[in-house]
């Protein structure tokens, strides 16, 4: 078998086995919850019927594996349960008219909205880290060099809320260029969605354009201090052709990595600017629900993070192992 | 001597006295060649220390005082003026370097605890031990640490102990990555080999033959991971769910006085209120980043300008 098939097996087949345990983490977690927590999510106004009903519906009747397999079954095809808020008054009374909302209904319009800021960033952020980092690598030491570098060093050190309030205050409070709230709804046009959502995805770039940055730069002065590069210079090639022809690709698998990395990352910056603007997005609901202690809306967002955060770490080494020269051409 | 200093010359080198000198005459020779951003972060990092171990006598008042004017605007009775409850923002600054950086501190001390034990043992034991340990880091670490603690803190409720032993756990994964692979290239050494032979037990392996030779890498991550649990407790308390009041803590209290931002255009200083928790904690983080990239530069002369 080709090389390259091989071990794309083995890192699809990684990915598989750590989503399995991921899912099974996140789905134990409910099971942790101290004390009887069926009482406590129900309220004062439980009784034994309620309880018991309750109880059933949760599946604490049944074994452990037979409810992680029924639960499991259940999110593949969409279905995360339904809330716990809202159960404990009128779920007491009348068992069967719950007011109870499903977690999937809940996730469905915010994952998108969470999406859309996610991928605004990413197209400013990824071409404008590029390229500064690889300046930055090409003209290193220089004056340019060290301004770039220092600058990033600071966006790095600084919490993402202090960089949104900065923002906030140049650009929304004191220049009143754009909304401080970007309260969007599934029926705001295209146009007005993007101009509601330039501040929390400045915010997200600003952070994340530090990260990619300094990653980039490290891997491609790493790539052109090796010895083959040094080869290549001293046949007499052309600066542009040994950037082009030698240097470049072995620099795809890096620049990938770094990508996914720092989209992974932008999923976890996303929560604290999400609440920063009041972004109707997963991290807002995650960080209510947490709050509320709301454990199946938890679960459910913590299984959308989690499933996205390894899917791009998967795409990422699914490409560098594509693009790997030395995979490329096999003894 | 009238030669060119470039000549290499055996009498010259072998004339030259070795001066022994003291603990105290070398560091401050080592710091007299520091750089200045160096200086700079080890002056930050000091001045926030100091401030935190003699936060009752520097703050004017209490740390949850009430008085009677909420959101007063800053003046000489209160220089930050007071928030939603009218507590003094300048006294809950002070007593926040002590609350947020002990239950960091705390927290990272716990972490290394955890990960550089498991680490070396993982390094010393192999085989199925090492699998095992390394496999479940691998399965931990797919799940982004501030999701992970943002559930495990909706099951366990947001205690201060319960904040610190999560995000321990959480980041000794970091830890135990870093110190088991260290750990590896010391464990072949011979005298780890004649430890062994002598019968010694692992704990005293890892404690006495390890430790003390993959010391200045660990110190360095030591800063590192500081930095992220700092910057991730202000982020969980500014999210609610980290160090609950009346204690006062940099990140809540950017979230606390969040609302005052709104109103920049009309009274700049209100607008700062927010700002200066939060430019507390990025501070510290680059002051820490700055004395880290220096300590890395000495003990390992590994620097990405190095060539």
């Amino acid at each position: 078998m080709h090389p390259i098939i091989k071990t794309l097996i083995k890192r699809i087949g990684l990915g598989i086995v750590s989503l399995f345990f991921v899912s099974l983490i996140i789905f134990s977690s409910v099971n942790l919850l101290p004390g009887d927590f069926v009482e406590s999510v129900l309220g004062q106004n439980r009784t034994e019927e309620t309880v018991k009903v309750f109880r059933q519906e949760l599946g604490l009747d049944k074994p452990y594996h037979v409810r992680y397999f029924n639960w499991l079954t259940a999110a593949v095809q969409g279905d995360l349960g339904s809330t716990f808020s809202g159960r404990n008054a009128s779920y007491a009374n009348q068992p069967q008219q719950s007011t109870a909302r499903s977690v999937s209904s809940l996730l469905q319009p915010r994952l998108f909205n969470t999406f859309f800021l996610a991928a605004m960033t990413a197209m400013i952020a990824i071409p404008l880290s590029l390229i500064l980092g690889i300046s930055a690598a090409l003209f290193r030491n220089s004056f340019y060099d060290r301004t770039v570098n220092a600058s990033a060093l600071t966006a790095i050190s600084m919490p993402e809320f202090f960089v949104a309030y900065i923002l906030i205050i140049f650009l929304a409070s004191i220049n009143q260029f754009f909304p401080s709230l970007s309260n969007v709804t599934s029926s705001t046009p295209f146009l007005e969605r993007v101009y509601l959502s330039i501040l929390p995805a400045l915010t997200l770039t600003l952070v994340t354009v530090a990260h990619m940055m300094r990653m980039t730069r490290a891997s491609i002065i790493n790539l052109l201090s090796s010895p083959y590069i040094e080869m290549a210079r001293l046949k007499g090639m052309s600066r542009t052709k040994v950037i082009m022809k030698h240097a470049l690709p072995n620099a795809w698998a890096p620049i990938a990595n770094i990508i996914a990395f720092n989209l992974a990352y932008l999923i976890v910056g996303v929560v604290v600017v999400e609440v920063v603007f009041v972004y109707p997005g997963v991290g807002q609901l995650m960080v209510d629900s947490v709050i509320k202690r709301d454990i199946p809306v938890v679960q459910g967002c913590a299984l959308v993070f989690a499933l996205t955060y390894i899917l791009l770490n998967l795409i990422a080494d699914v490409i560098s192992i594509i693009t790997n020269p030395r995979l490329l051409y096999p003894k | 001597m009238s030669r060119a200093s470039d000549q290499y010359s055996a009498k010259d080198e072998v004339s030259t006295l070795f001066i022994r000198r003291t603990i105290l005459q070398r560091s401050f020779i080592l710091l007299s060649k520091a750089p200045f951003t160096a200086w700079l972060g080890m002056i930050i990092v000091s001045s926030y220390f100091f401030v935190a171990l003699f936060a009752p006598f520097l703050a004017p008042y209490g740390e949850a005082q009430i008085f009677k004017v909420p959101y007063a605007p800053w003046d000489n009775v209160h220089i930050f003026g007071t928030d939603r409850l009218g507590r003094d923002i300048l006294s809950r600054l002070i007593y926040g370097a002590r609350n947020t950086m002990g239950i960091a501190l705390v927290t990272t001390f716990l972490a290394f605890l955890i990960g550089v034990g498991f680490g070396l043992l993982s390094a010393i034991l192999r085989g199925w031990v090492d699998q095992i340990l390394a496999r479940f880091v691998d399965i931990l670490m797919a799940i982004p640490s501030l999701i992970f603690a943002l559930m495990l803190l909706s099951i366990f409720g947001s205690t201060a102990l319960n904040l610190i032993l999560i995000i321990a756990v959480l980041d000794s994964t970091r830890v135990f990555r870093l110190a088991r692979a260290v750990g590896m290239n010391v464990v072949v050494m011979e005298y780890v080999e004649a430890a062994r032979l002598r019968g010694e037990k692992i704990s005293w392996i890892m404690g006495k033959e390890i430790l003390p030779n993959i010391l200045p890498p660990l110190v360095a991550e030591f800063g590192l991971r500081f930095c992220y649990v700092f910057l991730m407790i202000a982020s969980l308390s500014f999210l609610g769910v980290g160090i609950q009041p009346p204690t006062a803590d940099w990140g809540s209290m950017v979230r606390d006085t969040g609302e005052l931002i709104q109103f920049a255009a009309y009274d700049v200083t209100a607008a700062l209120t927010p700002i200066l928790p939060a430019a507390a904690i990025g501070i510290l983080t680059i002051g820490v980043n700055f004395v880290v990239d220096w300590f890395l530069y000495l003990t390992s002369g590994l620097k990405d300008e190095h060539e």
